[in-house]
């Protein structure tokens, strides 16, 4: 196994040669101390990720991808093992590098605007309330700017998360099943979002999805997760242009090659 | 009959003093008053000035009382929630202290502060300063993480995290907390003063009995209370309507 995932990992760093790293993990572990017997939940991991490059990392419920994500935002010290963004060792998180949760990360007690602007106090009232106006209209949220966030739908605060996620102008995003509690039509319209602000950003971005198909939507590359204790299975180059046509054929190789990857057969 | 919603407790009050004023005719040793004679009791008091001066006594008392212990008792409150292992030294000498009601305390305190009002004020404290520590404990507990890591995220040292993390998560939680309190506050100073000191609400009940058994004026006393204590209640749970607070309260 950990062959497979050696050559994974060399065919990313070839690939990668010829751009900026941006985080590399090495030898990553974790391992949770129990009552009576540890979890083991991520095994020796070996990733890197360029700069400005989406990657999505794919795996079962419960397998310890979010552990993978929380410990490369420096919100979790790793058993064994280290991360590396910029070639900085990680031991906290950074303002540089946002974490988006699920749209429950939003701040209630805070209007829209007051979320936007949580990170940016160092600066002036006038550059703040500039770069709040920017965000809402990239967004969408205008005429929302004094609503409090219990009196906004799912698909919104998600919005509104992002948006204070990119205002304090991160080089890097991590997110978290971002988009798991919203309906299928508004999950579609925010993934649509999502790569249009990322084509008009380019920040690195590490996203966290059980969902196969979201992950082949948006991905540079699709790193697959094994069942707890996690290891990367595999890395899936997703080789088709944005706007992807989900009905080509690539697409739907692309596709069925992780379903089978996973061990499921595409069929219901 | 179709009456506006609004005006049925009105309505209701007023069928419920038409029975006491019939009940209270009807009985034979009319010693218990009916709402007239409570209502001239309630004159016959302000006229005297001694309705001003009371009320003003027994919410100087509660003011003092709940204020020291509010100050005290939320940081202490918040620093406990926020960390365990202090916490679980504390917690067992806090559920032996809390049941003990602070009436019980009366005779110390006027061993400790004398009768007046310093008595009544360390009642009173001891009244609402455990239960706001308890209330200030559990709100810190309860917080989600996902804002403190979103703060952290942020960039926020510790103190900016206190103020703008912590601070405004368990707000909501405070002002219930606040709330309750206030009303314990109210019903322990009315007791208190009917031992520690010598004017006040809870005086005037004591004192209108033993001087006479005008029970007009303990009842005009009852009422007096009843209706500072609706009011204070009014002004506490119109916080729970600012804006910002309104996600902690499970009106949707």
């Amino acid at each position: 196994m950990s062959v497979v995932q050696t050559i994974a990992a060399q065919r990313g760093t070839e690939r990668n040669g010829k751009r900026t790293t941006k985080l590399r993990t090495e030898g990553l572990t974790m391992v949770f101390k129990g009552d009576g017997a540890d979890v083991r939940v991520l095994e020796d991991i070996h990733l890197e990720v360029s700069e400005g490059e989406f990657v999505c990392v794919l795996g079962p419920s419960g397998c310890g991808k979010s552990t993978l994500l929380n410990i490369a935002a420096g919100f979790l010290p790793p058993t064994h093992g280290q991360v590396w963004i910029d070639g900085e060792a990680v031991h906290g998180p950074d303002p540089r590098r946002i974490f988006v949760f699920q749209e429950r990360g939003v701040f209630p007690w805070l209007t829209v605007e007051g979320n936007i602007g949580f990170g940016l106090f160092k600066l002036s009232k006038a550059d703040r309330a500039g770069r709040i106006a920017h965000y809402i209209k990239l967004v969408g949220l205008q005429g929302f700017e004094q609503s409090y966030p219990q009196e906004l739908s799912g698909g919104m605060k998600q919005r509104l998360e992002v948006a204070r996620a990119l205002a304090v102008n991160p080089d890097m995003l991590f997110l978290d099943e971002p988009f798991g509690a919203l309906d299928s039509i508004t999950r579609l319209i925010m993934r649509r979002e999502l790569l249009r602000i990322w084509e008009a950003e380019r920040k690195t971005i590490m996203f966290v999805t059980h969902d196969i198909e979201e992950a082949v939507q948006l991905a540079d590359r699709v790193v697959v997760m094994s069942a707890r204790p996690a290891k990367i299975q595999r890395i899936v180059e997703i080789d088709i242009p944005h706007p992807r046509d989900i009905s080509s054929n690539r697409y739907l190789d692309l596709r069925d090659g992780i379903f089978e990857q996973i061990g499921l057969a595409h069929k219901v | 009959m179709n009456f506006p919603i609004r005006l049925r407790p009105v309505f209701f009050v007023v069928v419920l003093l038409a029975l006491w004023d019939v009940a209270a005719r009807r009985q034979s040793s009319h010693i218990l008053p009916g709402p007239l004679a409570v209502l001239a009791g309630i004159a016959e008091l302000a006229q005297r000035g001694l309705l001003l001066k009371y009320i003003v006594a027994s919410l100087f008392r509660v003011t003092w009382g709940f204020a020291m212990a509010t100050v005290l008792a939320i940081p202490t409150g918040l620093a406990l929630g926020s960390h365990r292992r202090v916490e679980m030294a504390l917690n067992p000498m806090i559920q032996i202290f809390r049941p003990i009601s602070p009436l019980a305390w009366i005779p110390i305190s006027i061993l400790w502060f004398g009768v007046g009002d310093l008595a009544a004020i360390f009642l009173i404290f001891l009244a609402s300063f455990l239960p706001l520590t308890v209330t200030a404990i559990n709100a810190v507990k309860s917080i989600e993480q996902i804002y403190l890591r979103a703060g952290r995220n942020f960039g926020l040292d510790q103190v900016q995290l206190l103020y703008r993390v912590l601070y405004p998560a368990v707000a909501p939680q405070l002002i219930i907390g606040l709330r309750i309190t206030l009303g314990i506050a109210w019903l322990v100073v009315v007791a208190a003063e009917m031992i520690a000191v010598n004017s006040g609400l809870g005086f005037l009940i004591v004192d209108a009995r033993n001087a006479g058994n005008r029970y007009d004026l303990v009842v005009a006393g009852m009422v007096m209370i009843g209706v500072i204590g609706l009011l204070l209640d009014i002004g506490m749970r119109s916080l729970e309507r600012i804006r910002s607070m309104r996600w902690g309260y499970s009106e949707d």
